[in-house]
């Protein structure tokens, strides 16, 4: 149980580091670009939470991660920005983000932005150590051999 | 997962396997064939060799059209890269041929190959923090791929979860300074550290250099690059992620 509340309450960073992604890229188009959101947008899924901002995140189908193959969701409470509603769904396997969909953006449009070869880099909070954040490789300016002794790679490299 | 550490041309090679072929016979072949891809990579590139092709070019005592094939091939990725650069990146400094900044990544995207052909099996091969990820089915989780803080290589700035792609990180906080902009001499000092992701390793290493030569204009200029996405940390600790969300609904491979 407290396993299941762990990785709950990671995703709820994780889902606030997400917002603010696309908090930060919105940002990029400036105030201007702002438009009525229309909460969903055609095509979304049936599981889109309405735009009234929720205090806890709801979670569907389940916020638990089934023993091996199931895979769970979790959406994320709107996020007003000044720009307009943001609102963020991950779909979790085996404790890890598959994807995530976007059921809400500034203008309106709903988008299904599954992580592939672009994806975008998620932010962490600065209080999130390494070893919590379940990497499997580290990216970082060129290690030489005498540096990797120490380094994050190498303890990744040792742990299996 | 199983996971494997060689070191070649003093830089850890870090590969990690999950799926049908990680741990047999298959699985050595293909890591030692992408050792010897870097290992002959090393002997045609390396300007610490005085044999290396490279060397001898500097020494006119070859001319491209007398070496491998590779290195006209690389000199043109250099090349290219002056150009789409406006000049900040260049292989060439003062007459001297030095083509590291184009060899690496283009050196372990061949490597990659070699795992290729381990059906039904994800790798991650990364060669001092650059690196390459594929997974082989659509039910496939990404690789989760941390990148370093720059302010303190024990933490980690962000995760890119990744499924097929490649991740490069430029800056100069582990080896002090060996990246110049090529267009005035000196070492940039705006940032502090540039990671780009995209489907190539050879040109998302290319560009995460080019950008940290950039300096101050990095940023924007990587913004302006076809499909790339990338987190710029500044030296004042600002964190900037590069791309447009509207590229990443394409799913095509």
């Amino acid at each position: 149980m407290t396993a299941v509340k762990r990785i709950v309450l990671w995703l709820l960073g994780t889902v606030s580091a997400v917002v603010l992604m696309f908090g930060y890229h919105t940002s990029t188009s400036g105030p201007e670009a702002a438009v009525t959101p229309i909460a969903g947008g055609e095509g979304a899924d049936s599981n889109s939470a309405p735009s009234t901002p929720t205090t806890t995140p709801s979670t569907t189908p389940s916020a638990t991660p089934s023993a091996s193959s199931g895979s769970s969701t979790v959406t994320g409470d709107v996020a007003q920005t000044q720009w307009g509603p943001v609102q963020v769904q991950l779909t979790v396997q085996g404790g890890k983000i598959t994807a995530v969909n976007v059921l809400q953006y500034p203008n309106g449009n709903h988008r299904d932005v599954e992580i592939n070869d672009y994806a975008l880099p998620i932010l962490i909070d600065e209080t999130v150590k390494a070893q919590n954040a379940q990497i499997d490789m580290v990216s970082g300016a060129t290690v030489t051999s005498d540096g990797y002794i120490r380094s994050l790679q190498s303890a990744l490299d040792q742990a299996k | 997962m199983k996971r494997y550490v060689e070191h070649v041309m003093g830089m850890p090679i870090s590969l990690a396997l999950r799926g049908r072929h990680t741990d047999d016979e298959l699985a050595a072949q293909a890591w030692a064939d992408a050792l010897d891809v870097l290992h002959t990579a090393d002997r045609i590139f390396s300007t610490y060799r005085a044999d290396s092709h490279i060397s001898r070019l500097n020494r006119g005592e070859l001319t491209v059209a007398d070496c491998p094939p590779e290195v006209a091939e690389v000199l043109r990725l250099g090349e290219r890269a002056r150009l789409e650069s406006g000049g900040a990146f260049d292989v060439r400094r003062a007459g001297v041929l030095d083509p590291s900044g184009v060899v690496k990544g283009w050196a372990v995207e061949r490597a990659a190959a070699a795992f290729e052909r381990l059906a039904g099996t994800d790798y991650c091969l990364s060669a001092g923090g650059d690196l390459i990820c594929r997974v082989t089915g659509p039910e496939s989780e990404a690789w989760r791929i941390g990148i370093e803080d720059p302010f303190d290589p024990e933490k980690i700035a962000a995760i890119v979860p990744i499924r097929n792609g490649a991740v490069a990180t430029s800056g100069l906080h582990r080896r002090g300074p060996h990246i110049t902009d090529a267009r005035n001499g000196e070492t940039p000092t705006a940032l502090a550290s540039v990671t780009v992701i995209h489907r190539s390793l050879t040109h998302a290493d290319i560009d995460a250099t080019t950008a940290f030569a950039l300096g101050p204009d990095g940023p924007a200029w990587l913004h302006a690059r076809p499909n790339r996405t990338g987190l710029a940390i500044l030296v004042d600790g600002t964190r900037q992620i590069i791309g447009q969300t509207d590229r990443l609904s394409s799913r095509s491979r």
